[in-house]
């Protein structure tokens, strides 16, 4: 563009904005780092900087009778991290993290399948708007909602009373991990609120995704004479996986990290999420609680990029 | 464009997804029923009585007000802010190519893709390693830094729609660059704009998990609340804040749906 600029001078501008405005055209390099220079110094100097402090105190370790950080690499802190108590907490949060993602998956493809294939004109906005309010509601009232709900005075109670179904409910407590003494303080009970929450992220993805798929596509198959079932799963189901992969990646990281859900309703058995909170709060050792950390940060790398492998990104 | 969709959805998918839309919806729901509730001491089903005394107590609690006032104050703040680093990232990635454009969108969306608890204990040690004290200033920070995608991702997608005809049409014809982006490019990114400053404000009134760590004693609106989960004191008063904190929250995400629904319609938008 400068080329052109100098090879046919144009007239200059009169004027302060005038002479920047042409100032900017001549060395667009200089509108661009104005342009990048605020947000780059906030994230990358202030965020990148924050992150990579927490985890350069990861390789720092405490000491054990001061109580103090002691400044000298080491990876004990790491040695600790993958002592068979923080191992429990570790296979535990991943475990429900993917538990969570694949009951997402469950009740949100017929939704976001209904959205993108039967639902038109005005009944689209609509479901649009019913899986948004939701999404965007407040987290904490959410989780308040569930306290009411699974109150042992409470509605769910109440409900499997008139049905004469409260016997399902004990047993169901009575097994060993998924029950406990009420479901606010369940497994079970922390399952269900995770993908309450959680869930509402992985619509808009998975609908994104099936809305591609061609109609004349599924059409084909059927007149090749496959069942419904058949093209489900060897037309549809292959199409919308890269939009499920996209949609996992919120489920999965936000289950990951929570550890305010675990902390109302749940067993005391700790998520990674409380460990952290735990470690920087009342034990101090801010060195194990970075390394916690770590955890899912490689875990959510690796997904991120499995992700990007099977396309994932380009359902966004 | 496809050709035709069907009419009819098999049974089993309306009733499936009619289902999932009663799980998503009904608890939200209940928050309204147990705002009115007499019951004072438990989460009682169904309500013994119903009366809206609850909603003058909560009004004489300067507690409240004060969560309240101060939510607002570090929303506000923490939305302009993003605002306008977020426009100006989407406007460089979108208008410009430069090395590492790629790099730039992934760092935007970081603070949000990792988990909250990660982005929250990286600024807390951060404050504590530079010796800032807790203040409403540490709260906006932390905000400011995961409202920042919400905008630029609006702003992107806009951009992207806007044709870059319409620019070069506008120098053409002798207007500066100041001129272009206020009569061109302005019209056409406010909406846009607008619609993302309304997420990023619920997103930041609604914020719990990074302000834990980045407030001091001060509390926002969702520190009460989440206190008051922990350990109940009145919970009427939670009953109806959480209500409050419902409608709030929702009237944002209305607007800036209705704002953005018109998007296909930018001008020179599919030319």
């Amino acid at each position: 563009m400068t080329t052109v600029a100098e090879s046919f001078p144009l007239p200059e501008r009169r004027g302060t904005a005038g002479r920047l405005s042409d100032f900017f055209w001549r060395h667009p390099h200089v509108l661009l780092a104005i342009l990048l220079g605020p947000p780059l110094i906030w994230l990358g100097i202030v965020y990148l900087g924050s992150l990579f402090a927490l985890l350069l105190q990861s390789f720092f370790s405490i000491d054990d009778f001061s109580g103090l950080i002691n400044y000298e690499f080491t990876l004990a802190t790491y040695r600790q991290l993958l002592s068979e108590a923080n191992l429990d907490i570790i296979i535990r949060t991943v475990a429900m993290a993917a538990l969570v993602t694949l009951a997402s998956a469950v009740i949100v493809f017929p939704i976001a399948y209904y959205a993108a294939r039967y639902a038109r004109g005005k009944g689209k906005a609509l479901f649009y708007l019913a899986v948004m309010l939701p999404l965007w509601s407040s987290y904490l009232v959410k989780v308040y909602a569930w306290k009411l709900i699974l109150a042992k005075e409470g509605i769910l109670t109440w409900f499997l009373a008139k049905l004469n179904l409260l016997w399902l409910l004990d047993a169901w407590l009575a097994l060993p991990i998924v029950g406990g003494s009420s479901l606010s303080i369940s497994y079970t009970g922390t399952f269900i609120v995770f993908v309450y929450v959680w869930m509402p992220f992985m619509i808009l993805p998975i609908q994104a995704a099936l809305e591609r798929v061609p109609a004349n596509l599924i059409e084909a198959s059927s007149d090749l004479g496959g069942t419904p079932a058949q093209t489900f799963r060897h037309v549809i189901f292959p199409l919308a996986l890269p939009g499920i992969v996209a949609g996992s990646i919120f489920t999965f990281s936000l289950t990951l990290g929570d550890y305010i859900i675990p902390q109302i309703i749940g067993s005391s058995r700790l998520f990674i999420g409380q460990a952290v909170y735990a470690q920087q709060g009342t034990a101090g050792n801010v060195p194990l609680a970075a390394a916690f950390t770590v955890v899912p940060i490689v875990i959510m790398g690796a997904y991120l990029w499995m992700a990007k492998r099977m396309g994932a990104f380009d359902a966004l | 464009m496809r050709s035709e969709k069907p009419n009819h959805a098999p049974l089993g998918l309306k009733i499936a997804t009619a289902a999932g839309l009663a799980f998503m919806h009904l608890p939200i729901l209940l928050i309204f029923l147990y705002a009115f509730t007499t019951e004072e001491k438990s989460y009682q089903f169904p309500p013994p009585g119903l009366t809206a005394q609850w909603f003058a107590v909560a009004w004489s609690r300067p507690d409240v007000w004060a969560a309240l006032t101060l939510s607002l104050k570090v929303a506000s703040i923490a939305t302009a802010t993003a605002l306008v680093l977020g426009t100006l990232c989407a406007a460089a990635v979108s208008q410009t190519r430069f090395f590492g454009r790629e790099a730039i969108s992934l760092l935007v969306i970081l603070p949000i893709a990792l988990p909250g608890i990660i982005t929250g204990i990286a600024l807390r040690s951060a404050f504590s390693i530079a010796e800032i004290p807790f203040s409403f200033w540490t709260i906006v920070l932390g905000h400011a830094t995961f409202c920042i995608v919400v905008v630029y991702n609006n702003a992107v997608a806009r951009f992207r729609r806007i044709s870059g005809s319409l620019i070069e049409a506008s120098m053409d014809l002798g207007a500066d660059g100041f001129q272009t982006f206020r009569y061109v490019i302005l019209p056409n990114i406010g909406t846009a704009l607008l619609a993302g400053g309304m997420l990023a404000f619920a997103l930041s009134f609604d914020e719990v998990i990074v302000t834990t760590f980045t407030a001091g004693q001060q509390s926002t609106l969702p520190i009460w609340m989440l206190e008051e989960l922990i350990r109940p004191r009145q919970r009427p008063v939670t009953n109806v804040v959480a209500m409050i904190v419902v409608i709030v929250t929702f009237l944002p995400i209305l607007g800036a749906y209705y704002l953005t629904r018109d998007g296909d319609k930018v001008a020179g938008a599919g030319k």
